[in-house]
Order: C-alpha cells, then structure tokens, then sequence
C-alpha cells in the first residue's frame, strides 16, 4: 500500500510542481494518473523513489515513511520499487541480459556485479522474464540494435526482476507509436495483475487510460482534482483536468 | 516620418571605439617585441648558414651505433607503455572524482586540483623535478609521463563523463543500486569507447614525449640524442631523428587505427 499525502515540491526555478497532493495506491490496484504537460505527474511519480526531493508531505509505502529516509535505507526502499521510464532509460552499450539483470544490483555485492556473476535464482528469474515480456533469445542483444517497443519491454523486464512492491511507471508509451502503446500498455497491467503488484501509472493518453485503468486520477496544476473509475471520467471531468480543453478532447470518450 | 534606413551590426564591445584600440594596442605590442628581442635579419640569415653546416655535416645518416640507437628507442617505448597502463588506471579514478556529475563537491574539488596539477606543469618542468627526486634514468620519465596523464587523460575523460545521458543513470540509480555499482553500469558502459580511444591516444603522446624528456636526464632516447648533439655527432643525431620520425609516426598510425575501430 503506497500512501502520499500533502505531497509539495517546488523546483529552485520556481515552478510548483506539486502543490499538496494526496493519494493512495492499494495492494493489487492499478492506478492511472493523467494530467495535462506540468501538471507535475512525473515529478509525483520521481518524488515516490525521490529521484526528486520532495519539499514536504509524507510518502509512505507499507508504512515505511519514504521522505526522511537516509541514503543507505533509501537505496534499500528503492529495490522495492519498479521504475519503467519514458524515454526506457536502458544503458545502451548493455546487452538486454545486463539492463535486465541491473534491477538485481542492490541485491549483489560490486565484485560480482562487475564480474556478471549474478546468483542463479536471479538469472532464472531473469530469463523467465525475458520469456514473458516476449523478448526469449534477445538477451545478448545490445540494448541500441533494439526498436522502441523491444527496449520499453526491456525496461518492464528490469522493473520486474527487482520483485517490487509497487510498479511506478512515468509515460510508458510516449516515445512509441500507437499501436506498440496499446501492446506495451498491456503488457505492464497485465504483469501487474499477475505478479500482484501495485502501480501507479502515468499516461498522456486519456483512451489508454480509460482502457487499463481501475482507477484514474486526475492532476491539474500540481492538485488532485478528480479522482474515480474509468467510466466517471467524462467529458466535465476531462474539462477540469485539462483546463476547458474538454471539447476538444471528446474524441477520447469514444 | 522616414526613417533612414541604416543599419551597423552590433558591436561585441561595451563602447565602438574598444575594438580599433585593441587592434592598436596589439600592433604596437609586437612592434615593442620586435625591437626588443633585436630580430635582427643579419643574425638570421647567419644562424641559417651555421644551421646548413650542420646538416652537411649531418648527411649520410650514420646507423653504426644502431645498437645504442634501439637501446633508446626501446627504453622510450617501455616508458610510453608503462605510464600509459598507469596512467590509465589511476586516470579513471581521479576522472570519476573531478566529474561533477558523479562525484560529490569535496571529492570533485580534490579531483579537479590533481587535474590540475597535472596540466599546469609542462613535462620537462615535470621531468627535472622527478629527476632530481628519483634519480637519472627512465623511471624519473615513467614517473613523468604518468603525471602527464592524470592531466590529461582524466580532464578529458571527466568531460565525456560529465555529458554521458542522465536517464541511463538515473534507471541503474532507482533499482537501489549502490554508488559502485551505479558507476559500473551506468557510468562506465556510457564512457568505455572513450577510455580505449583516450588510452591509444595517450600511447602515441607519451611515444612522442618520451623522446624529448631524455634530454633532461629522464631516460629513453631523447638521452641518446641529446648525448649525440653534445659530441656534435650531427649524423648519429640524423639517423636518431630519422628514426624517432619512423617510430612517432608508426604510433599515430596505430593510434588511428585502433581509435578508428571503436567508434
């Protein structure tokens, strides 16, 4: 269970990028955030594993307080979170093993991870993985000789070796075309549910959304403001998240 | 009302007339110099006499030392590896530290004063000092060379390290991994191609180096060329520049090559 409460950050720019927001994710829940560009969703979800410092609120997860966390037992609350990037983020000179095979690294001592001995229940794990991402015989691929849906299922394969206990996934499918969206987006609300694991999602595409959502909530200038199931977000909604833009935005409701 | 169509293009100095004075300035500084130094173009047409003596004296090339010949040019080569392999080693390190996205501000201030210290000396000021503390011979310019690279070697290689992509290391970051281990997989795959093309590159510097520091004392066969000039044995000095021209440009050859193959 993920709580986030009355959670600000303001950037040394002056942007306010989060202004109190308020939420929870429960155990086996799937939960889209959407929100128009600088409505503050991805520095939500950075705030989470605190790739962001947040400047005040409270993130717990499992009832572990995430803010005040010292570095050491920062790095050990971050191995129970699955992070899935935008841009994949996979270290491109790697081999699809190796990008797989890092969500392990907080789990094995320097010398070995130089030495790419992993421990053999990791590499099952991540070969059964790779096998279920659809990716079976890429591992020594290098992670550049990859198309964009092939890295983002990477990226999902290295979220999920890590066993996390919350999946926070920042606009999965924004670098891919629509119909690799729809495979991608399956894909990870499918592992969630089968892994039973919790995640916070966030998307531009409100029809992707509406789609895999058990539940949508919606940011609007660093606030929550509006919060429910799928079939509640209609065009009124739409119109409040994204700033009178409802109209325009009607096709999504198809 | 019309207005005249002029346009000048803007100035880069804070008032027009700066430009005109600088130029002068400059104009006048090297007149002062001229004058200064006593150019003076009967001395030089003198001195380019003299120097035609010596390359009379100079021709045919004599290889009949050949043996001393190799000893040098063999002992520069040992110098020029072996301070690469340390250079390199200890570089990475010290790159890591004065990279100010991976290292934080006290140990990148540590990192950035051995860079520096490294660059601001030339390697001759570099080699008399290490000659005097260690001795004659090629360690005082192994010891030199290695200096050398932790000026260079590093300041490039904590500038590639300073414009690697942050996603990629952000990703090794957020699955809990440790500082090392955040480095060896996110840092080093990003930098690996570099560091080979730097280390190749070094090789062929240090090749090129190791045949100058000799003449102050610190081995390889800059001192061979050096005692070579001081018996004015002006063809033995031929056939050791000949072969310092061979042996720089087989290196720089193989430096392209190899740097040509990572890419």
């Amino acid at each position: 269970m993920l709580e986030v409460s009355a959670l600000a950050k303001r950037y040394p720019t002056g942007d306010e990028a989060l202004r109190g927001v308020s939420l929870t994710v429960a155990d086996d829940e799937v939960v889209f955030v959407i929100g128009p560009s600088g409505a503050g969703k991805s520095t939500l979800i950075r705030c989470i594993n605190r790739l962001v410092e947040p400047d005040a609120g409270s993130i717990t997860l499992d009832g572990i307080e995430l803010t005040t966390l010292p570095p050491a037992e920062l790095r050990r609350a971050r191995r129970q979170m699955g992070m899935i990037f935008q841009e994949f983020n996979l270290v491109e000179r790697l081999t699809v093993m190796e990008n797989v095979l890092s969500g392990r690294l907080g789990y094995v001592g320097l010398w070995k991870a130089w030495r790419r001995r992993f421990p053999p229940e990791d590499m099952a794990m991540a070969f059964a993985t790779l096998r279920r991402v659809g990716l079976e015989g890429m591992e020594n691929k290098r992670a550049d000789a990859l198309s964009g849906g092939q890295r983002q299922r990477v990226g999902i394969a290295r979220a999920l070796v890590q066993r996390p206990k919350i999946l926070l996934v920042d606009e999965p499918t924004s670098s891919l075309d629509p119909k690799t969206s729809e495979a991608v987006m399956a894909l990870i609300t499918e592992l969630a549910v089968e892994a039973r694991i919790p995640a916070l999602i966030n998307i531009h595409d409100v029809p992707l959304a509406r789609r895999f959502a058990q539940r949508i909530i919606g940011l609007g200038a660093g606030r929550v403001v509006f919060e429910g199931p799928p079939a509640a977000l209609d065009r009124a909604a739409l119109g409040v998240i994204y700033g009178g833009a409802g109209e325009e935005l009607e096709g999504a409701l198809a | 009302m019309s207005h005249a169509a002029v346009w000048r293009p803007p100035s880069p100095w804070p008032a027009r007339w700066m430009g005109p004075a600088l130029w002068l300035g400059l104009a006048a500084f090297v007149g002062w110099n001229l004058w200064n130094l006593e150019v003076d173009a009967a001395r030089v047409a003198r001195g380019l006499a003299r120097a035609g003596t010596v390359f009379g004296r100079a021709f045919p090339p004599d290889f009949q030392r050949w043996e001393l010949l190799l000893e040098g040019i063999v002992e520069s080569l040992q110098m020029a590896t072996l301070s690469t392999a340390l250079g390199t080693v200890l570089g990475i390190p010290v790159a890591i530290m004065a990279a100010r996205n991976v290292a934080p501000l006290p140990v990148y201030a540590v990192g950035r004063g051995i860079v520096s210290v490294g660059r601001t000396f030339h390697e001759i000021i570099v080699a008399i000092i290490l000659v005097k503390a260690v001795g004659f011979g090629p360690l005082a310019g192994m010891l030199t060379l290695t200096v050398n690279s932790l000026g260079f070697f590093s300041k490039l290689l904590a500038e590639q390290i300073e414009q690697i992509d942050r996603g990629q290391v952000e990703a090794v970051r957020a699955t809990g991994a440790g500082r090392g281990a955040v480095l060896l997989y996110g840092v080093l795959p990003q930098v690996l191609p570099r560091i080979v093309g730097l280390t190749v590159y070094q090789w062929d510097i240090h090749l090129r180096q190791s045949t100058i520091i000799g003449i102050v004392g610190a081995g390889g066969v800059g001192t061979t060329l050096y005692n070579s000039f001081s018996r004015y044995d002006f063809d033995f000095t031929l056939a050791i520049l000949l072969v310092i021209v061979a042996i720089v440009g087989l290196g720089e050859w193989v430096s392209a090559w190899a740097r040509r193959r990572i890419q």
